[in-house]
């Protein structure tokens, strides 16, 4: 049984910082309409950006405390100079550019922190296991991150919720025009939400970075897997991302164990039962 | 997409694709007839084709084999068989796509004399295969691909590390004598894993141990937690781990963390480079492998020092590697007096060579892997202890060699 309850766990720890990932995605792409391939990217410049500040400034906190308005400038930038051009524009152009943003990332990975697969170093005061079961320890630092994914997850359901900027994002991914005739700027807004979709996936890839390391094409896994759960989740959904995000960990850690042979697979039958039964997702809107 | 070749930090010999044509290393560096083509001039330099991971995951690797064959050249005075030695150096990005585009490269463009490639066993297969239809006289100075020396062995193919599935093999071998019955295995998902793997239960299940289950994590994933999750609920009594590099060092410090309490083993390769980065974790880590380098012998002594006098640093099983690959042309070298159109006396020389090698005596197998000791070694305080003999000159099987 323990076995359970620690896949259990395994499970919703990958989820978590799924589904960190995945809501930007989700976001960029519900209210921008952007396909955002680069969004891996993000996510694996956010580990080596952990690695860079902790080696600086010693501690995976501080790294994320600087990182995430470093993620935020940085994403605002990227929008300026490359993504507005892409609204008017249709789903092949966007891909095309954000694949071009893939490869440039992935050189400046390459020619700035090399080949090598490197790790990231948990804070001492974290670096201990407590006992789950009788026979098995679990690593502080990973019950400490699956806090902060479910503390950055309550807050973002606060801001799309309950703040004026949450209610324009929610109005402008129903109904994009409407927002704009009744006076809103979207251009700042469209910056905003995308340079947050950048900070969430940057802050998924500090956070895991103690635990998942940092190494070449690390992003591009998790743009993947990104896909797959706003596709499970359905495009834009928020709710949807989070919900999807727990299903693919779970399917993930239980597929290793019960089906090895079929762990790799697990995660897209699973995508492909949803979209037979439900093609606009579980959350999204037909 | 085509990646540029990049210089690796912390390499005191930056070289790329683009460097084929420079030659010149350590040890031969007073040499500066870099593009005369010897095979009409007996008296000119014999010329080395090296295709070797400059960068990259293994380019540590591949610095090291070559550091040892560049020192072994060195304390030769740069000369074997009575002639001078230059080399075609070519980083092969441990890419296997690449592998025959740069292998003819080396062999029609540079027209080398002698071949020596490579760390990453799926660039070394297709590497062999070429080598293999134009009957260069090659050595592997690391790749553990099985298939090298057994379905592939050729008359002019030899191997100066080991093979996957003798390592394996060894160490399923020590895991029997120290009493230990049920065993779980973890790898990576890839051939070297499962050889690995194939090569432990070869020893261990036939010799009576059970191997409760295997466990394949997808390379180069470094996600062990369900692994460790199924180690625990499995309780066997050790544990047969095959990673290598930072994936080997994730493990340890994750195994450590899991206080599972029961013992890891594994080949060497679990430990080897890693020994200091481990830490506290990595104390009681058995593994089995054909060098440590405290082992007790004039030749090792003679080699660590060397190797320490000439790089300031440690030397691992890797540069041991490209050391005996310089030992080993050079057995053939002076066989033939240096006369490298004499392939056939060559690799006739190779196949019967045997010398000391820091590792221990050394000669080659019916189908040209090494027949050589392995040891039992413990890392204690970020360092491996020798802990004494596994195995005596065990051969790895020559399953479909037609050499054998």
């Amino acid at each position: 049984m323990s076995l359970y309850f620690v896949q259990i766990l395994n499970g919703l720890q990958y989820g978590l910082v799924v589904f960190l990932a995945a809501s930007g995605l989700t976001l960029v792409f519900g209210v921008l309409g952007v396909i955002n391939l680069s969004h891996g990217s993000f996510y694996m410049l956010g580990a080596y950006a952990a690695l860079t500040l902790t080696s600086l400034f010693g501690d995976i906190f501080v790294a994320l405390a600087l990182g995430l308005p470093l993620a935020f400038l940085f994403g605002m930038a990227i929008e300026w100079l490359f993504i507005r051009h892409l609204y008017a524009r249709d789903h092949l152009q966007q891909v095309l550019l954000t694949f071009a943003l893939i490869l440039i990332f992935n050189e400046v990975q390459q020619s700035v922190w090399g080949n090598n697969p490197l790790s990231i170093p948990t804070p001492p005061y974290l670096a201990r296991s407590v006992m789950i079961t009788g026979a098995l320890g679990y690593p502080v630092y990973r019950i400490v991150l699956m806090a902060i994914c479910v503390a950055l997850a309550l807050a973002m359901v606060f801001v799309i919720q309950k703040t004026r900027v949450g209610r324009l994002i929610r109005a402008a991914e129903s109904n994009r025009e409407m927002v704009e005739a009744l006076g809103f700027d979207s251009r700042i807004l469209f910056r905003l939400v995308f340079a947050a979709g950048v900070a969430l996936a940057a802050a998924a890839g500090i956070l895991a970075a103690p635990v998942e390391s940092a190494y070449p094409g690390i992003g591009d896994r998790v743009l993947i897997t990104s896909f797959v759960v706003v596709v499970i989740g359905g495009i834009g959904s928020i709710r949807g991302a989070f919900v999807g995000s727990l299903l693919i960990g779970l399917a993930d850690a239980f597929g290793k164990v019960l089906v090895p042979q079929f762990s790799s697979v697990i995660i897209y039958a699973l995508m492909a039962l949803v979209l037979a039964l439900r093609p606009a997702g579980l959350f999204g809107r037909a | 997409m085509a990646r540029e070749p990049r210089l690796q930090k912390g390499s005191d010999m930056p070289i790329t694709r683009r460097d084929v044509l420079r030659t010149g290393a350590l040890g031969v560096a007073g040499l500066s007839m870099p593009f005369v083509r010897p095979s009409w001039a007996q008296s000119g330099p014999v010329k080395f084709g090296l295709l070797l991971p400059y960068s990259g995951t293994y380019a540590p690797l591949g610095e090291a084999v070559n550091r040892g064959l560049d020192l072994y050249l060195a304390s030769k005075g740069g000369k074997l068989g009575g002639r001078e030695i230059t080399f075609a150096k070519v980083d092969d990005e441990s890419a296997p796509p690449k592998a025959t585009e740069l292998t003819t490269k080396l062999i029609q463009g540079e027209k080398v004399d002698i071949l020596f490639g490579t760390v990453h066993s799926g660039v070394a297969m297709a590497m062999v295969k070429i080598a293999r239809e134009e009957g260069l006289p090659t050595i592997v100075p690391n790749a553990g691909a099985d298939a090298i020396t057994q379905a592939m062995c050729a008359e002019n193919v030899f191997r100066t590390s080991f093979s996957n599935g003798q390592v394996g093999f060894a160490t399923g071998q020590a895991m029997l004598a120290a009493g230990l019955k049920k065993v779980v295995t973890v790898a990576w998902k890839y051939a070297a894993g499962d050889e690995s793997v194939a090569g432990f239960k070869r020893a261990f299940v036939k010799g009576g141990g059970e191997a409760l289950k295997d466990i394949a994590v997808p390379f180069p994933d470094v996600e062990f937690q369900s692994a460790l999750a199924e180690i625990a609920s499995l309780k066997p009594d050790a544990v047969y781990v095959f990673f290598a590099g930072g994936g080997a060092l994730k493990f340890i410090k994750d195994y450590a963390g899991a206080k599972l309490g029961i013992p890891l083993w594994g080949p060497g390769f679990l430990t080897d480079g890693v020994e200091k980065a481990a830490g506290e974790a990595g104390d009681g880590v058995k593994t089995v492998l054909h060098y440590v380098q405290s082992l007790d012998n004039p030749e090792n002594k003679a080699f660590v020092e060397a190797f320490r006098g000439a790089y300031k640093a440690e030397p691992d099983v890797y540069a041991v590697h490209g050391w005996d690959a310089g030992q080993l042309i050079a057995v053939g070298l002076e066989a033939v007096g240096g006369d490298v159109s004499k392939r056939k006396e060559l690799n006739a020389a190779m196949a019967k060579a045997s010398f000391a090698s820091p590792r221990g005596p050394f000669k080659l197998s019916s189908s040209h892997n090494p027949i050589q000791n392995f040891y039992l070694r413990e890392l204690k305080g970020g360092v491996n202890q020798y802990l004494g003999v596994v195995a005596k000159e065990l051969a790895d099987e020559t399953t479909g060699c037609k050499l054998a």
